[in-house]
């Protein structure tokens, strides 16, 4: 039988001073590896929220994203009337050109400039984009210099407060309205009309166009049929999963998440180790006299390492709840796929916090191991005179 | 199966019989290694213990008393000789079975009492049933009864640090005896007591072999702590002298 799980907790409370120092070495290191991974989880939940099933989003066969992309008018003409394509209630097609330019802004807080997406739409892109809302202000004009740009994006840019004005290249542009875009990659941008962009950037052709099929099936059909179309040399997906494709940028971070997880922990288990041989050394005599008592070497080791996972899980909880701060916290970061920067929460799950915890445990295991073995093979007689 | 893996070293005199003792050394020498000198701790002793005997290991410093202390109770080895306890030749037992052994039969009683400062009386007492399949509420009554028979039944919730030398050297007497163990160990029980307290952890050792039938060995440098015993053997250089 095991020593009961008091024992152990209690040793942990009574040498209060050591068990502070290493459960908050633990906590930081918990709460940066929370941290890095609720970062990526904020980008794949904005380029999650982003788009419909219901679109198709079509791009140059061969583009791996918008801002690459270059499709042209005769391109839109051949497709507008394609029998696959839904009408709205005044029985237009429910097709769409975007125009995607990067223009390079000063920040609000003076710290440098960004890459932001300004986004060409046509008010038809408006009615087919539902998520993306009007939360004060007006939409733009055709035939002005006019923009709206999300709360979010207002917040960390200067002249983006409502009537204010930021220049970029040849334009002044001015902000007419705040839109809120559902948590999704949308909120990362500026919208303008699709016209007013080619015209300010001569751009001749368009970067996108969305579609609306009618249904799932003649879905399935235009894609297949753009597939084999050799003349259009035009891929389409649905826009809600090419967006959730286009944020790889969590992939970097969740890789430097976990590499700055697995270095940081290297030092949480050296505290952890130290923490514990410090606990056997001082408890020598104690554990010769369990030995003498009956209880057996592997005894001894679990619960030595059940007192080390007991250390580090506190540190564990403690660092899960110093991430809860950073949750919704609106941050930017750039995006690999648009080299713009995307805005993103982030989104602190209880999923991650429990993996924060594990994390916590695995660390005081390891960290506990060598001085529980070393508890277990301590010579009765000698552990029994040690002072 | 504990029980049974100690029964399969059981020689063919019964545990417990009356004619037979429950100690019975024979020629057990032990010999440490110390960097390159071999010390001679113990050499050639022959001893039988009786069951319900008190016995007082007595002799100098470095004789060899707690060394054989330590044999007779299953925490160290001998180098050679036979050692039987019970009947069992314990020396044969692994690590694992001698654990279980000890946690059966052995009950023991430290000089600095080696009580777990963490614990309260009750559960430094509960410690060595827990390796038991006892239930909760017998482990209660068990651990409350040895308590009680050691004058401390009032004393059950407090911690080592709360009570006075005494009081944790018969939490620790209490703790030797829950198991219902046949032997008593004690290695210098009353060296770190003042003479009241000495005299009342000697009374009670003294008690558990006179009324209860228990076989307690005790290692003293002490003599008025020996006159408590029923009998003496000194030791000196390893070797038996009286």
């Amino acid at each position: 039988m095991a020593l009961p799980l008091k024992y152990n907790i209690r040793n942990v409370l009574v040498r209060w001073r050591s068990t502070v120092t290493t459960v908050l070495g633990i906590a930081l290191v918990v709460a940066v590896y929370v941290l890095m991974q609720a970062m990526a989880a904020g980008i794949e939940k904005s380029g999650a929220n982003t788009g419909s099933p219901d679109n198709l989003i079509l791009v140059r066969k061969g583009s791996t994203s918008e801002s690459s992309s270059l499709v042209t008018r005769e391109q839109l003409r051949s497709l507008v009337y394609s029998p696959e394509i839904a009408r709205n209630t005044a029985g237009e097609p429910l097709v769409t050109a975007d125009v995607l330019v990067l223009l390079n802004l000063p920040r609000r807080d003076g710290a440098g400039e960004a890459n932001v997406t300004l986004r060409g739409v046509s008010p038809r892109g408006r009615e087919m984009r539902g998520q993306v809302r009007l939360m004060e202000g007006r939409w733009f004009e055709p035939g002005h210099r006019e923009v709206v740009v999300s709360q979010r994006l207002a917040a960390r840019f200067a002249g983006f407060e409502l009537g204010g004005t930021f220049k970029s290249g040849p334009a002044t542009y001015r902000v007419v309205g705040h839109s809120d875009c559902g948590k999704s990659a949308f909120d990362s941008e500026i919208w303008m009309d699709v016209d007013e962009v080619c015209a300010i950037f001569d751009r001749e052709q368009y970067s996108s166009f969305l579609v609306r099929p009618t249904n799932p099936a003649a879905a399935t059909n235009l894609m297949q049929r753009l597939d084999l179309d050799k003349r259009l040399q035009l891929q389409a997906r649905v826009e809600s999963q090419y967006y959730s494709e286009q944020t790889g940028t969590a992939k970097p971070i969740q890789w430097l998440g976990n590499f700055l997880a697995v270095s940081m922990s290297v030092g949480a288990i050296f505290a952890a180790m130290n923490t514990m041989y410090a606990a056997i050394g001082s408890r020598t005599r104690e554990i010769g006299t369990l030995r003498v008592l009956g209880f057996r070497r592997r005894t001894v080791v679990a619960s030595f390492l059940l007192e080390g996972a007991f250390l580090a899980s506190l540190g564990g909880i403690l660092g899960s709840l110093l991430s809860l701060v950073m949750n919704g916290y609106a941050v930017g970061t750039l995006n690999f796929a648009t080299f713009s920067e995307s805005v993103f929460e982030f989104r602190i799950t209880p999923y991650l916090m429990l993996k924060g915890v594990i994390f916590s445990i695995v660390v005081g295991l390891v960290g506990s191991l060598l001085p529980a073995v070393r508890a277990s093979r301590l010579p009765v007689i000698s552990a029994l005179k040690s002072l | 199966m504990p029980v049974q893996t100690v029964a399969e070293h059981t020689s063919s005199s019964a545990p417990g019989d009356a004619a037979g003792p429950i100690v019975s050394v024979r020629g057990l020498t032990k010999i440490y290694r110390q960097g390159d000198i071999n010390v001679t701790a113990l050499d050639n002793v022959t001893l039988d213990i009786q069951v319900g005997e008190f016995l007082v290991l007595m002799g100098p410093s470095g004789s060899g008393k707690s060394t054989l202390l330590h044999l007779i109770a299953g925490i160290d080895r001998p180098t050679s000789g036979e050692l039987r306890v019970q009947g069992i030749d314990i020396s044969r037992l692994s690590e694992s079975q001698l654990a279980d052994w000890r946690n059966q039969n052995v009950g023991f009683v430290f000089q600095s009492f080696n009580l777990v400062p963490v614990l309260t009386a009750f559960e430094n007492v509960e410690l060595p049933l827990l390796l038991t399949r006892l239930g909760r509420k017998e482990r209660r009554r068990l651990v409350t009864t040895a308590l009680d028979l050691v004058g401390l039944g009032d004393r059950q919730h407090h911690l080592p640090k709360q009570m006075s030398g005494g009081q944790e050297q018969r939490v620790a007497i209490a703790r030797a005896l829950v198991t219902d163990p046949s032997l008593v160990v004690a290695d210098e029980p009353t060296g770190n007591l003042d003479s009241h307290s000495a005299q009342e952890a000697l009374g009670i050792l003294q008690s558990l072999s006179r009324d209860h039938g228990k076989t307690v060995i005790m290692v003293t440098h002490d003599p008025k702590a020996a006159a408590f015993g029923s009998r003496q053997v000194h030791l000196e250089k390893g070797e038996l002298t009286a």
